[in-house]
C-alpha cells in the first residue's frame, strides 16, 4: 500500500488509515460575486438540502445530497462544488481587490473563481493551464460564477511569459488608473499537478497509478512551475505552494530546490486548520529549516481530504 | 465612414471596442457607446453597470466584458465573459452575461412561477402570455426561499408567436431537483 510510506510521518496511523478509507462529504462553496452566504443558505434549505456551515471557513457548506448541480444555487452560479481543505490556499494567498493574480496551474478553475470573489472581480487574474480541454472546463465554470477580472492562458507554466501582457512600459488598464498590463504580479498561487494521494477519499483509484519514477518526473515539473511562478512575481510578492499529495518528494523537497534556485524564503502563517509541519528529513535527505512553515494536512486530523501548503515572499 | 473603407475583423486577437461610432476602424464592430446603448434601451440596464468593464472583440460579432488589465490587441485564449453577440440583425445576451449583469433589467425581462423556470433551465419552449416586444428576453424568477427579493435572471429566450424559446446553451441546462416546498 502507498500510503504505509507515510506512517513514519503521522502520529496515529491508524486514524490516518482509516480516514483515507472513508468517503468525503461533498462540499460547496459560496461564490459571492453572485450571492451572500445568508441567500445560499436560505436557497439550500428551501430545496431541503440540509447544510451544515464549516466551522473555520463561513463560505463552505457541508451538503447532505451528492448532486448540489441540480439545485437553484448552483444553476445560478451562487456555489462552487469544492473540496473542503482545497479552499485553504487561497485564502493563504489572500489576493486583495485591485491587484495582479497568477494562477498558472489553474484548469478546471475550483480556486481561480475562490480567488476571483477574494478580489471582488476587480484587478487582473490571469489563470493558466497547458491542458486546452481543461481550460474550456474552467472557462465555463468561471463564466456560471460571474468572473470578469480573468484573462486565460494556455502555456506551459514552466516557460509562462508576460508579453502578452504588453511591456511593463505600456499604459496603464481601462480606466486610466492601475498598473501597466505587463508588469510582474503581486501574487501567485501554484497549485501544481502531483499524485493525488491526498484525494484517495474522493477518488479510490488515485492511488493504482502510484509509482516513484512517477512522483520523481512530476517533482522536477513541480520546481520548473514553481520557479517561473517566482520569476513572475514582484519583490515582497506571495507565492503560495500547494499539492493534494503527502510526498516529500513533491513539497519540501520542492521547496528547498526553490529556496537554492531562486530568490525567495519561506515564511510562517495562521490556518484554522489542525496541521502539522513541513517535514526537514525524508528517506536520507535532508531539506531546508524553513521547509517547517509549510503545513501538512493528514485527513484524520479535520476529516477533510490530504493537503500541502506553503507560503513564499519573493525577494526578501 | 462606411465599412467599406474599414479593415477586416482580426478575429485570432482580442481589439478593444472603440468609445464612439466615429473612431470606428474596423467594418461591422459596434462602438462601447452603441453596447452601453443597447443594454440600456432594450432592458433598462443602466450605463453605471458596466462602469468598471472594457468592451473586447474576438471571434466576429462576439463581444468580451473584461474588468482587467491587457494591452490592445491582445493575443490571449479568453478575457473576462463573453457577453454580447452582434453580428446578426438582432444583438443576443448571453446566459451568463444576465445573469451576472440582468439583475437591473426593468424592461423585456418576462417572470417565470416555478414550474416554468424549471422548464425554461431544462431547454423547452413553451407556450406563455407576454404584451411585450417579441425577441431576445430575459428570463428572471423568484428563487425559492426568497420570495420577497427581486427576481433572479435565469437566461435569455427568445419570445415569438406566443411561444417563448429557451436560448440556454446544452451544457448550462439543468433538470432542478424539485424537493423545494
Ligand atoms: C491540481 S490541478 C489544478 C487544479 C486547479 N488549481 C483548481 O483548483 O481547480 C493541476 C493542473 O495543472 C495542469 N498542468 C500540468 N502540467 C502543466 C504545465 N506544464 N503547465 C501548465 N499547467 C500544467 C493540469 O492540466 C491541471 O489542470
Amino acid at each position: 500500500m502507498v500510503l504505509e510510506r507515510y506512517e513514519p510521518l503521522v502520529e496515529d496511523s491508524e486514524a490516518f488509515r482509516a480516514a483515507c478509507e472513508r468517503p468525503l462529504p461533498s462540499v460547496v462553496r459560496v461564490n459571492t460575486i453572485k450571492a451572500t452566504v445568508e441567500r445560499v443558505r436560505r436557497a439550500l434549505a428551501a430545496a431541503d438540502t440540509d447544510a451544515e456551515a464549516v466551522d473555520w471557513n463561513p463560505r463552505l457548506f457541508r451538503l447532505s445530497t451528492d448532486r448540489p448541480g441540480n439545485t437553484w444555487p448552483y444553476y445560478h452560479g451562487w456555489i462552487y462544488g469544492q473540496e473542503e481543505v482545497s479552499a485553504l490556499p487561497a485564502l493563504v494567498l489572500d489576493p486583495q481587490p485591485g491587484e495582479r493574480v497568477f494562477d498558472p496551474c489553474a484548469a478546471p478553475g475550483s480556486k481561480t473563481t475562490q480567488l476571483a470573489a477574494l478580489m471582488d472581480d476587480r484587478g487582473t487574474l490571469v489563470a493558466n493551464d497547458n491542458n486546452l480541454g481543461r481550460l474550456s472546463a474552467l472557462r465555463s465554470n468561471a463564466e456560471r460564477c460571474g468572473v470578469t477580472n480573468l484573462a486565460v492562458t494556455n502555456t506551459d507554466a514552466r516557460t509562462f511569459s508576460l508579453k502578452p501582457f504588453g511591456a511593463p512600459k505600456d499604459p496603464p488598464g481601462a480606466d486610466g488608473t492601475g498598473s501597466p498590463a505587463g508588469e510582474p504580479f503581486d501574487r501567485a498561487l501554484v497549485d501544481v499537478p502531483c499524485s493525488c494521494e491526498g484525494t484517495v477519499r474522493k477518488n479510490p483509484d488515485a492511488l493504482e497509478e502510484w509509482s516513484l519514477d512517477h512522483v520523481r518526473g512530476i517533482a522536477g515539473l513541480q520546481r520548473g512551475i514553481l520557479e517561473r511562478a517566482i520569476q513572475v512575481t514582484r519583490e515582497g510578492g506571495t507565492v503560495v505552494y500547494s499539492t493534494c499529495t503527502f510526498a516529500p518528494e513533491e513539497n519540501e523537497a520542492v521547496l528547498d530546490a526553490a529556496l537554492g534556485a531562486t530568490d525567495c524564503r519561506v515564511v510562517p502563517f495562521e490556518t484554522p486548520l489542525e496541521t502539522r509541519p513541513g517535514v526537514t528529513e525524508w528517506n536520507g535527505e535532508t531539506y531546508d529549516e524553513a521547509v517547517r512553515h509549510a503545513r501538512r494536512v493528514y485527513p484524520h486530523l479535520n476529516d477533510t481530504g490530504g493537503f500541502f501548503c506553503a507560503k513564499l515572499e519573493v525577494g526578501a | 465612414m462606411t465599412d467599406g473603407d474599414l479593415a477586416e475583423n482580426r478575429s485570432h486577437v482580442f481589439e478593444r471596442l472603440p468609445a464612439t461610432d466615429a473612431e470606428r476602424t474596423v467594418g461591422g464592430r459596434p462602438s462601447r457607446e452603441a453596447v452601453l446603448a443597447w443594454w440600456d434601451d432594450r432592458f433598462g440596464v443602466p450605463r453605471e453597470t458596466f462602469a468598471e468593464h472594457t468592451f473586447w472583440e474576438k471571434g466576429a460579432g462576439k463581444l468580451w466584458a473584461y474588468a482587467g488589465d491587457a494591452p490592445d490587441p491582445a493575443d490571449l485564449e479568453a478575457l473576462g465573459m463573453v457577453f454580447l453577440r452582434v453580428r446578426q440583425e438582432h444583438w443576443k445576451p448571453t446566459t451568463d452575461a444576465v445573469q451576472r449583469f440582468g439583475r437591473a433589467a426593468t424592461r423585456n425581462a418576462i417572470e417565470l412561477d416555478g414550474a416554468a423556470a424549471r422548464r425554461f433551465v431544462a431547454g423547452e419552449d413553451q407556450e406563455l402570455p407576454w404584451d411585450g416586444d417579441w425577441g431576445y428576453l430575459i428570463a428572471v424568477h423568484r428563487p425559492p426561499g426568497r420570495e420577497g427579493d427581486r427576481p433572479e435572471p435565469l437566461g435569455v429566450g427568445l419570445y415569438v408567436h406566443g411561444e417563448l424559446r429557451s436560448q440556454i446553451p446544452k451544457g448550462r441546462r439543468r433538470e432542478i431537483d424539485r424537493a423545494e416546498r
